[in-house]
């Protein structure tokens, strides 16, 4: 095997199953690829397997059936501390009764690593984490900040190959969590590491992955970088758990190469394009996303189909406006526009119609 | 102070800082906080009553008694101030002393309070006890032939109106020396000596008798307070005649024949009478009675504990006696406390240790299970507490005896000789086991707890961070499960210090706690002052041993749980 096949596929999860007590499976038939330096996250609902799959290749749980293989190694039978993988907790397991500095030196003394060398080690990871002046507090002392930059450092310290995240951004308020997410991602660019990050907060999962695997019941629904991910999910499960999104029913009427009709329960047509349907009349459920919807009729194409649409509530939010509308038996349709100079501002009451393009109405599996 | 210069005031610092009404903030704080602080004292004031009255008062009197010894003073008052005057090494006191002795005795044993003072000093010499016991007994006959030859001169001697009629004399009463007396006789029995007893004493007869008066109105306040006999109808007791003999030979001629009380020809006669018998040798009489009282180191011990308070018994409790010559060690054979303080120490020491041994796998395990899991062996672990401390113990008793079960198995099995059976029971072996077994929850319950704060999150990383099973077990589990141990330790090791049942129990001779000998003490000699004084000792030991695990561990460092 060349090196540039284990780079393509450093982290390998091959068919692999997990069941706790024989009899649902917790994690069904997974398989994925992870080139070197890429940063992954397992982004999905709680009791979807994301964070037993991290377990698995962490090594603190077995994998029922199938192979885990790092660099083209099985890895199944070696136990967690010789797989050499760094990892970053939920709340962190900074040890209490160590300072930071000694956190640090820990997993270098483990590996027999001299005294100089381990100091001026530590340094560097403290320095690294802009925390170089705490080497001699102990973790109880630090902001929840400090401590995840610590838990970071503490976890690349020892220069792993492979980095987990487990929710490490959990406990902290939104604005640090922002400025932490911003930070974890130029590092792990900077430093080139192979990044595998289990969140339930589909921001985080968009702003700082190469990728980002969407689970749910056990399976990866969708695999894709943030932006295909958001604009074209694969199925009506990644639609409705990525971003916001509107939804409508119906029975596709009219199939056509990149276009379709959908004749939506209430009897009004629309255009959509076709992603999991292949022939008319089978059911699917559209899905738009609100900053994608036109009422202004200019915009539209002349041929498109339009609905009608009743405002029932206008949501001023600063940057953007939010309308709910009542469209075609949907009572919860949302549509964003931007607080731009000329943005009409709708009243609650007015009757609209609107439209979209037909690439950005994706008719999914119903 | 209007309201820009308060503003200001506040902002600079440095006047107190004002509620909105402008009454020291502080002041308000304490005003809105006093009602919950009653409250709450009213809450906690019956546990707190109720400990104060059962627990620590009686504790406090226990305490007390270890250094508190009256009762030679209280007995024996005329001869502790009498031996005042006497040196140790003088050989036998001199006379005034035995004269002293004689009333006090007298009178303690018509109370019947000479015996208790005879085991109290037995403590501090050996064969005072029975000494006391037989002088009480014989005191009676002392003087008699002296006593004889002023009642046989008349009847009347025999009255106990003539006497009456003698001591009450004419002119004024001495009521103080009535109430002096009544005081001397409430100290010696601890009871009250309250009431008219239709006697006091005349002055002018408190002059020219004193040792008369006194043995007189001892007599009087006894017969009526405690027999509840009419003084007129009763002859006095034996001391009385020896007392008027005494003070006839010694007063002065003039005076009796100038007295003009009732009775003063029958006075004068028996002074006659008393001045040409033999005076009365106290100290050959005493000596007669019982050959030890010419021992010196009985008055020299007398002596040594007639202060009120003695560290006697703290010495006695580290094998030290107190001697006219100071402090000295004990006689190698009487030397048992230090030896059992050592035992005591170390075996509860041991025990300690072989609960964290058994207990930290078992609360490991308890905390790394299931909830559901966890509460059915947590049961298991408490079974013993429900069942008694008693059985538990004679359970062991039944295990480990030569005849027992492990025995007869290990015989059984061709594992041991049945001529050499194990001797497991009346010794330390016994003892270590079986408490072992009955304090084990105790070490179990707190690291139980402790551990189940540990979120197995931590072994974890070690183990991401590459340490193996041992290293992050010793590195990152066990240190923070240490404030378990320390609760457990300090829990154990307190309640092993102070035990008695088993010990008492499976310990034999070999295995026996100080506590043991306490209880001895306690309830067997009845030497309250010595199982005190062990106690006390006891008590600062586990105190100074707490306070050292504070300094060296620190008191925050324990846990017993959240």
């Amino acid at each position: 095997m060349t090196s540039a096949q284990t780079d393509d596929a450093f982290v390998e999860f091959d068919r692999v199953q997990k069941s706790y007590d024989g009899e649902t499976l917790v994690v069904k038939d997974l398989n994925l690829t992870l080139p070197k330096g890429e940063f992954l996250t397992m982004l999905g609902p709680s009791g979807s397997g994301k964070t037993t799959c991290l377990m698995m290749l962490a090594g603190f749980e077995t994998a029922t059936h199938g192979d885990i293989r790092l660099g083209g190694k099985p890895i199944n039978n070696i136990p967690p501390h010789k797989r050499g993988i760094g990892m970053v907790f939920q709340n962190y397991a900074l040890f209490p009764h160590m300072t930071v500095a000694e956190n640090l030196s820990f997993p270098l003394e483990v590996r027999k690593i001299g005294k100089d060398e381990r100091e001026e080690k530590v340094q560097r990871a403290l320095d690294m984490v802009q925390m170089g002046q705490f080497g001699g507090r102990r973790p109880a002392q630090l902001s929840g900040g400090q401590q995840q930059r610590i838990a970071l450092a503490r976890a690349l310290v020892f220069e792993p190959e492979l980095v987990l995240m487990d929710e490490p951004l959990g406990a902290l308020d939104k604005q640090l969590r922002e400025h932490m997410q911003f930070e974890i991602t130029n590092l792990a660019h900077d430093l080139g590491l192979t990044t595998v990050y289990v969140t339930h907060d589909q921001t985080e999962a968009l702003t700082m992955s190469d990728r980002v695997a969407v689970f749910d019941d056990g399976r990866i629904q969708q695999i894709a970088p943030p932006d295909t991910l958001y604009e074209e999910p694969g199925n009506s499960f990644v639609a409705q758990f990525i971003g916001e999104n509107n939804t409508l029913e119906g029975v596709v009427t009219n199939m056509g190469a990149d276009s379709c009709e959908v004749k939506l329960d209430s009897g009004d047509v629309i255009d959509a394009k076709p992603v999991n349907v292949s022939k008319a009349g089978e059911r699917t459920r559209v899905s738009i996303r609100p900053e994608r919807v036109e009422f202004n009729r200019d915009r539209l194409l002349s041929d498109a189909h339009t609905l009608k649409a009743h405002v029932k509530e206008f949501i001023y939010m600063g940057d953007i406006f939010r309308f709910r509308l009542s469209v075609a038996g949907n009572e919860d349709f949302i549509v964003k526009t931007r607080n731009a100079p000329d943005a009409v501002r709708l009243k609650a009451g007015q009757e609209i119609e609107i439209g979209w393009l037909a690439q950005d109405c994706r008719a999914l599996d119903a | 102070m209007n309201d820009q210069s308060m503003k200001a005031a506040m902002e600079r610092g440095d006047g107190p800082m004002l509620a909105a009404d402008g009454t020291p903030l502080k002041k308000s704080l304490a005003r809105a906080l006093r009602m919950q602080k009653i409250r709450a004292l009213l809450l906690v004031a019956p546990l707190l009553i109720f400990v104060l009255l059962t627990f620590l008062a009686p504790i406090a009197d226990m305490l007390f008694r270890s250094v508190e010894n009256q009762i030679v003073s209280e007995t024996l008052p005329g001869t502790t101030a009498t031996l005042d005057d006497w040196e140790a090494g003088e050989g036998l006191p001199p006379e005034p002393v035995w004269r002293a002795f004689y009333f006090d005795l007298f009178l303690a044993a018509e109370a019947k309070e000479h015996t208790r003072l005879g085991s109290r000093l037995n403590y501090e010499f050996t064969g005072m006890s029975s000494l006391f016991r037989g002088a009480g007994r014989g005191i009676d006959d002392i003087g008699e032939d002296q006593a004889a030859a002023i009642i046989e001169l008349d009847p009347r001697w025999e009255e106990g109106g003539f006497w009456h009629d003698l001591m009450s004399g004419t002119g004024d009463a001495d009521v103080r020396f009535l109430d002096a007396r009544r005081d001397r006789l409430e100290r010696l029995t601890g009871d009250r000596y309250d009431g008219d007893i239709g006697f006091s004493p005349g002055a002018a007869v408190v002059d020219l008798l004193p040792l008369t008066a006194r043995a007189y109105t001892d007599w009087a306040l006894y017969t009526v307070l405690a027999d509840g006999d009419a003084v007129i109808e009763v002859t006095p007791w034996e001391a009385v005649p020896v007392a008027l003999f005494l003070d006839l030979r010694a007063a002065d001629a003039a005076a009796v024949s100038g007295y003009d009380g009732p009775g003063r020809g029958d006075l004068f006669v028996a002074m006659l009478a008393a001045r040409s018998s033999d005076p009365i040798d106290f100290r050959q009489s005493f000596i007669d009675l019982d050959e030890d009282f010419a021992i010196p180191t009985i008055w020299e011990t007398i002596q040594t504990y007639s202060n009120r308070f003695t560290p006697g018994y703290f010495l006695n409790a580290v094998d030290l006696q107190l001697t006219p010559d100071g402090v000295s060690a004990r006689d190698a054979g009487q030397r048992i406390y230090i030896v059992l303080f050592q035992r005591t120490m170390f075996m509860s020491l041991l025990i300690t240790f072989s609960c964290i041994l058994l207990g930290y796998p078992v609360a490991w395990i308890l905390a790394n299970l299931p909830m559901r899991v966890a509460n059915m062996l947590m049961i298991l672990v408490l079974l013993p507490f429900w069942t008694s401390l008693l059985v538990r113990t004679s359970a062991w008793k039944v295990m480990l005896q030569q005849q027992g079960v492990i025995n007869d198995t290990l015989v059984w099995l061709g594992l041991v000789d049945d001529a050499a059976r194990l001797v497991m029971i009346n010794n330390q072996f016994g003892t270590i086991v079986a408490m072992t077994h009955i304090l084990l929850p105790f070490m179990i319950l707190p690291l139980y707890s402790v551990m189940q704060t540990i979120p197995p999150s931590y072994v974890r990383a070690a183990k991401s961070l590459g340490a193996t099973n041992m290293t992050a077990f010793w590195r990152v589990y066990f240190p923070q499960s240490v404030p378990g141990i320390g609760a457990g330790s300090i829990l154990v090791f307190i309640l092993a210090i102070g035990y008695y049942i088993t010990p008492e129990i499976v310990g034999g001779t070999k295995g026996v706690f100080i506590s043991n000998r306490i209880a001895y003490h306690i309830s067997a000699s009845l030497n309250w002052g010595l199982g005190a004084a062990l106690g006390t000792i006891l008590l600062a030991a586990v105190l100074i041993l707490y306070w050292a695990y504070d300094k060296v561990v620190g008191i925050d460092n324990v846990k017993l749980g959240g």
